[in-house]
């Protein structure tokens, strides 16, 4: 084998390498080096959204035909190390504050940025599997890495369990397709899963893969596990499990739909139909009555699955595009929002209930403002960057001549943007409440600065992020 | 007797017994009984694997998982104070639903199994190792293609057991204050000057 065959997966295989050598860093130097691994990790995340950058970007397929690249993959690739990075620089001063200051934890958010990278960029059902499960595996822990607390345990366990069973409808779903085709690999059942009657163990098989899928971005009915994972979870795992994975498991779903089996469009598409209108009605009725701000942004996240979904009900490269886009600017939002969570402190305990919220208008004026562009940018009010997002997938989708989903979405966004606006009026209008101390530190302040800057200026610019999407589901469908 | 006759009656009972066992395992009332209709499973399972000619994932099979993982449970099993009985309660007000669920999937089975029609390309996919390593046994097989053709899944199985492996220690390892651990460094470091004391002893006094 030449090395350069290997170029296509060279950031992965950094990954991995620079990984296992922080593992052995943390496992000599002791818990006190958890800071300078966590700069490290950091670094590692940097380099390889510079290697992924760097190779060309035609289509390649490596290591026996199980993991490839191509224009698609890598701008996914790049964008889940960029959510990675985010979500560290989000753990910081959290962890150090609730004394789970360990160097396991930025190297476990490495594998688990790794396994999705892997999850995308296979090119056959094995190593789909083999990425996911390595993903899946580095999240259940990182949920229950608050170990002395039994919400965190609790969480950490239904999310294995519940996994594990979602694993189980894959790899059942893989071995129907197996046995009817008598093949993994992406590029030979692409060929072979034609259109033209497709046998039925083959949609049974695609059937099986796609409630995984859903289960793996918790899209409803495969939601359950959704609210008590993001409330027991520690905030900074729920940041990172709002962003990166439900960008991995809806792009991986992508990619499956106009890959390997795109002779199974007519059949899969009143399924992602029925995913996303259930996602997007739970998302926008089920949030109203909470009370925590993490299972509030659970069920936001619930509902922007489904918005992102209706992407791909339109089909075709405008859909796929639009959904791109939306997933682009939904992951600034969401790490923003977290981000404004993970710097209110009370008393030493971090921002749970959101009637603490009260009065943050008083006390915190800055941050107020910020989580307002926010809200208002999740509501998808025009000009900022969420209207964008809703705008495309709806545009899209009118164009597929589903007029009637397009007109459901906006009722439905409608209703969704009662609770985001609940927070914004406890926050000006509720009377104050005491003031939260201030969390030291300069990361999480930048990375408020940098999402707000991009929600705020995408009205004036929208043209790069049209076009990077654009050559992403382009070279993906075209 | 037909010499065809055999596999067949062997496949149903094979088959019959391990779907019984498995049954079993989540019907009976003791724990250990449950592991132990596991472990009947698992040879029943083996015995299909023998009868597809598979000899290899048979005997892997037998070792790893009642070996190990089995015993494994047993020991768990019988070390764990975990009332069963509790835990099962909530499990019969869910089964009309499991009921349903069941049988929406067993009749997709069903249509799936009648209409079953592999695609013509499927007998001679590069992936069927049959096709390629047909004079090989099973072993030599599954040896030629490990390290070579599916070098990349094996190497991130790898990666997926590191994962467990500190997920394991990070969740369940804690220092527990109060335990006596040898450190041979301090040992022998160790100096009589440090240690001990001598005192002089006043005739009937004691020392305090």
């Amino acid at each position: 084998m030449e090395m350069t065959s290997l170029y296509p997966v060279a950031s992965e295989i950094f990954l991995a390498c620079a990984g296992m050598l922080l593992l052995l860093w943390g496992a000599t130097a002791g818990e006190k080096s958890t800071g300078a691994i966590t700069v490290a990790t950091g670094i590692a995340f940097i380099i390889a959204i510079f290697m992924a950058g760097h190779y060309e970007t035609a289509k390649a397929v490596v290591m026996g035909g199980h993991v490839g690249s191509n224009a698609y993959v890598l701008f996914i690739k790049v964008l889940l190390l960029l959510s990675a990075l985010a979500s560290l620089v989000l753990s910081q001063h959290f962890l150090k504050s609730s004394k789970l200051s360990r160097p396991e934890y930025p190297v476990l958010v490495l594998f688990a940025t790794l396994g999705m990278m892997l999850m995308v960029s296979a090119e056959s059902l094995l190593g789909l599997y083999m990425g996911l499960e390595l993903q899946s595996l580095t999240l259940y822990v990182l949920a229950a890495f608050r170990r002395d607390n039994a919400k965190s345990s609790e969480s950490g366990l239904k999310y294995f369990v519940l996994g594990a069973l979602a694993s189980g409808l894959l790899l059942y779903g893989i071995s129907l397709i197996y046995g009817g085709s008598g093949t993994i690999l992406f590029g030979m059942l692409h060929e072979v899963v034609t259109a033209d009657k497709p046998p039925v163990e083959l949609v049974l098989g695609f059937v099986f893969i796609l409630a995984a899928m859903a289960f793996k971005i918790s899209a409803v009915p495969f939601h359950m596990w959704t609210p008590d994972v993001y409330e027991g979870a520690p905030t900074p795992v729920t940041a990172f499990f709002a962003a990166a994975p439900k960008l991995a498991g809806i792009a991986l779903l992508i990619k499956l739909l106009y890959g390997p089996f795109h002779g199974l469009l007519a059949q899969s598409t009143p399924i992602i139909l029925v995913l996303s209108v259930a996602s997007m009605t739970l998302g926008a009725f089920a949030a109203i009555a909470q009370s925590n701000i993490k299972r509030m942004m659970a069920y936001s996240s619930i509902g922007h699955v489904g918005f992102a979904l209706v992407g791909l009900v339109a089909g075709g490269q405008e859909g796929v595009q639009a959904t791109l886009l939306y997933l682009l600017i939904y992951l600034p939002m969401t790490l923003g929002a977290f981000g404004i969570i993970l710097s209110l402190r009370r008393d030493g305990v971090y921002l749970e209930q959101i009637s603490d919220l009260a009065g943050l208008s008083k006390t915190r004026p800055a941050l107020a403002a910020i989580m307002t562009v926010f809200m208002f940018s999740m509501m998808g009010i025009p000009p900022l960057a969420g209207f964008f997002s809703k705008f495309y997938v709806f545009l899209a989708v009118v164009e597929a001549r589903y007029v009637w989903l397009a007109v459901l979405g906006v009722c439905l966004s409608v209703v969704g943007a009662y609770y985001y606006l609940r927070i914004i009026k406890i926050m000006y209008f509720d009377k104050q409440m005491e003031g939260f101390q201030r969390v030291p530190g300069w990361g999480v302040a930048s990375l408020l600065g940098v999402t707000v800057l991009f929600i705020l200026t995408l009205a004036v610019k929208p043209d790069w992020a049209l076009s990077i999407t654009h050559d992403a589901a382009k070279a993906l469908i075209g | 007797m037909n010499a065809e006759l055999i596999p067949a009656v062997l496949f149903y009972l094979f088959a019959g017994v391990l779907v019984l066992s498995a049954m079993m395992v989540v019907a009976s009332r003791n724990p250990v009984h449950s592991v132990l209709f596991l472990i009947l499973a698992f040879f029943n399972a083996a015995g299909l694997f023998l009868l597809l000619g598979a000899e290899f994932a048979a005997f892997i099979l037998v070792i790893v998982y009642v070996g190990a993982v089995a015993v494994l449970f047993l020991f768990v099993v019988m070390m764990l104070d975990i009332d069963f009985e509790q835990l099962r309660k909530g499990a019969w007000k869910s089964l009309p639903v499991g009921i349903l669920v069941g049988l929406v999937l067993v009749s997709q089975m069903v249509m799936t199994a009648v209409n079953w029609q592999s695609l013509p390309t499927a007998g001679s996919s590069i992936l069927s190792p049959a096709a390629r390593h047909a004079a090989a046994t099973n072993t030599q097989a599954v040896g030629a293609i490990l390290y070579t053709d599916y070098v990349y899944p094996f190497q991130i199985a790898g990666l997926i057991l590191l994962v467990a492996m500190i997920g394991a220690i990070v969740l369940t390892l804690r220092d527990r204050g109060g335990v006596l651990r040898q450190n041979i460094n301090s040992q022998i470091t160790r100096k009589a000057s440090d240690v001990v004391e001598v005192r002089k002893v006043q005739k009937g006094a004691g020392i305090s």
